[in-house]
């Protein structure tokens, strides 16, 4: 027995293929749907990861740092250091703003950490770590910025010395790393102007400024021009310590929050970008039903337009098998052709996207399972109808 | 291949129910010979292609009796449980318009037959270019329908007619878009192939070119059949 669906199908090549790609492209719109959300998953996990952190401390009953503002006084990792299996402790600082950077506003999360402690920039594609303690920089490259260049940030001038890939927030922003006394600046003082301005109103306030005690005005000028707060403290755990007991005595003990890696990654990805990825899931779910109704009402009108043949077929004695199995087979195709379009398409795009698209095999393998599903459902349609065309049509009047 | 060819017996036919109700078919009478054409006649709404739908097992009678090469398909009900494997092995169609598949080339469109059949598609393609060698168009085997004349493309469906050696064949008006040399032609082959395959024909026909070549005629008026002996004029 030949196969009539391929032989249809290679009689209007063009035409199948064509619409064949129709379809593809949208199912490429929906692979790389799913890949922005695997995307941000897989940032967010990275962003977790690259801290080399095993404990994130923040103020208590936040979900701090990456999603609710969370600040704890510097000195407090003294202490947490000194609780059984703390092997290094970490002071961060997080603070997203716009930078200017060749006549363009880029967004950016500024990091202030300590050099050589959890919370510095992990593996470098450029450059060399921060060695200065002010006024040096690390970058993401997505940022655009190269080794070498200036970049300002608000009152000050950094060099940037050294470029990490894959380092950026839940929003897409990439990092710039900075020195944490320069972020604490940064984040919590105020621009030239407005420093001068509480200097002048401090030395016009008689309290501080009293003739009969020399030196109490510059200290507590200085006291109010460094700030003593940071976003997060971020533990690094000896091997073998249980990370459970330690985060319990920082809650119990110093009444401060304390998130295991599973745990930040639980906020991150069901809390921090959860509105964001049922919007996606929503987005998919339309997709599907759309890419279902196109390739229904394409086989429909496929079949319609063969009515003569398949009235013919009957007649001259088809079984219904042959002819539901035409239809189901040319659907199958279809979907073939616009799942490997799109799986194309979709890996072609993708470095385009201005965020993270992770395209999975798996996610693949699934789309291909979904399309050839949706053929099979549509097809239906069409089957029924070509079932329902009756052979005497064939001899006419 | 049997001896017995068509026979029919008390046929009726009634479309609908109550008012609406029409009878196409009051009463009819009928035989063809394996190896016999017979010319089937009538004005227009007189029941002819009613009567070959019931033959060709695709509307069902609402009484009578058919017996095709020796089997009885109908009496009163049907006596068949497979109508569809009965048309594949026992009839042949050709049609006004040739209604072949357009995206099978010319011999497959033949061989199509055979293959739902069961037969291996080599047997079925030699078989097929058998029939179109004896149809004389076998040099046009592999080409699309479309790019057929249309007396080619009814020497085409004429071969798939006869691909399964089925013992009937059921014309509906086959020489109607042709000329009168390609009309006359089609009955030639029609009458050699009932002769060497031994098949029992009725050609439906309005044609006044072709009736003429019939030795036997039915006349169909008003539901009911009347025989009639023809010219039999050689072609
Ligand atoms: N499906 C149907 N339902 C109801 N009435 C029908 C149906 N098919 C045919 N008829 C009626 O049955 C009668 C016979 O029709 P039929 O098609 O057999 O005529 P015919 O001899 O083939 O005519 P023509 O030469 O015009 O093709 C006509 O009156 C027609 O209107
Ligand atoms: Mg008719």
């Amino acid at each position: 027995m030949i196969n009539l669906a391929s032989r249809d199908i290679f009689d209007s090549l063009g035409k199948f293929v064509f619409t064949g790609m129709g379809l593809g492209l949208l199912i490429g719109v929906t692979l790389s749907m799913a890949g922005i959300y695997r995307g941000m998953v897989d940032d967010a996990k990275v962003l977790i990861q690259n801290g080399g952190a095993d404990l994130w401390v923040v103020q208590q009953d936040t979900l701090g740092p990456y999603a609710e503002p969370s600040s704890v006084r510097d000195d407090l990792y003294r202490s947490i250091a000194g609780i059984p299996g703390v092997a290094e402790v970490g002071n961060v600082t997080y603070l997203t703003m716009q930078i200017s950077h060749r006549g363009k506003d880029t967004r950016v999360m500024l990091v202030g950490f300590e050099p050589g402690q959890p919370g510095e920039p992990g593996y470098l594609i450029a450059g060399r770590p921060i060695t200065r303690s002010h006024y040096e920089a690390v970058a993401d490259v997505k940022s655009g910025l190269r080794v070498g260049e200036r970049i300002r940030v608000r009152r000050h001038e950094y060099t940037v010395v050294g470029l990490t890939r894959r380092m950026v927030s839940s929003n897409g922003d990439p990092m710039l790393f900075i020195p944490l006394k320069d972020a604490q600046e940064t984040q919590f003082l105020k621009d030239n102007e407005a420093l001068l301005n509480e200097r002048d109103r401090t030395a016009a306030n008689p309290a501080f400024n009293r003739p009969g005690v020399p030196g109490l005005l510059e200290a507590v000028q200085a006291s109010q021009s460094t700030s003593h707060f940071v976003n997060a403290i971020l533990v690094r755990l000896s091997p073998g310590a249980d990370e459970n007991w330690v985060a319990e005595e920082i809650r119990r003990w110093k009444h401060l929050q304390a998130y295991t890696k599973s745990q930040m990654e639980e906020i991150l990805v069901a809390k921090l970008i959860a509105t964001a990825s049922k919007q996606i899931l929503m987005f998919l779910i339309i997709l599907a039903i759309v890419s279902a109704a196109i390739v229904a009402f394409i086989i429909y009108t496929m079949t319609m337009n063969k009515i003569r043949e398949i009235a013919v077929l009957k007649l001259i004695g088809a079984k219904n098998r042959t002819i539901a199995a035409m239809i189901m087979q040319q659907a199958l195709s279809l979907g073939l052709i616009g799942f490997l379009v799109g799986k194309m398409a979709a890996t072609l795009w993708a470095p385009v996207f201005p965020k993270y698209v992770l395209l999975l095999t798996e996610d693949a393998v699934r789309g291909l399972f979904i399309v050839l599903v949706i053929c099979v459902i549509a097809s239906t349609v069409a089957i029924r109808a070509a079932l329902r065309i009756d052979p005497a049509t064939a001899i006419g009047g | 291949m049997s001896e017995t060819g068509i026979r029919i017996e008390g046929l009726r036919k009634r479309y609908g129910e109550g008012d609406t109700a029409v009878d196409a078919l009051k009463h009819v009478d009928m035989y063809v010979n394996p190896g016999e054409v017979v010319g089937l006649i009538g004005p227009s709404g007189s029941g002819k292609t009613t009567l070959l739908k019931c033959l060709g097992a695709v509307i069902e009678p609402t009484a009578g009796k058919m017996d095709l090469g020796g089997t009885t398909i109908f009496d009163t009900v049907w006596k068949i449980p497979d109508l569809r494997e009965l048309r594949r092995d026992s009839i042949g169609f050709v049609f006004q318009s040739p209604y072949l598949i357009p995206f099978l080339d010319v011999t497959d469109n033949v061989a199509l037959l055979p293959m739902l059949a069961g037969v291996p598609n080599a047997r079925a393609r030699a078989r097929a270019l058998e029939l179109l060698t004896a149809l004389d168009v076998a040099h046009r085997a592999k080409a699309r329908i479309s790019e057929l004349s249309g007396g080619e493309q009814q020497r085409v469906s004429i071969a798939r007619a006869l691909a399964n050696h089925p013992p009937v064949i059921l014309a509906d008006e086959p020489t109607a878009p042709l000329d009168s040399e390609r009309a006359l032609t089609v009955i030639r082959i029609l009458n050699e192939m009932a002769v060497q395959y031994k098949t029992a024909i009725i050609v439906v026909t309005h044609d006044e070119k072709i009736i003429p070549t019939f030795k036997r005629i039915y006349h169909i008026r008003d539901g009911k059949t009347y025989e009639e002996a023809g010219e039999g004029r050689d072609v």
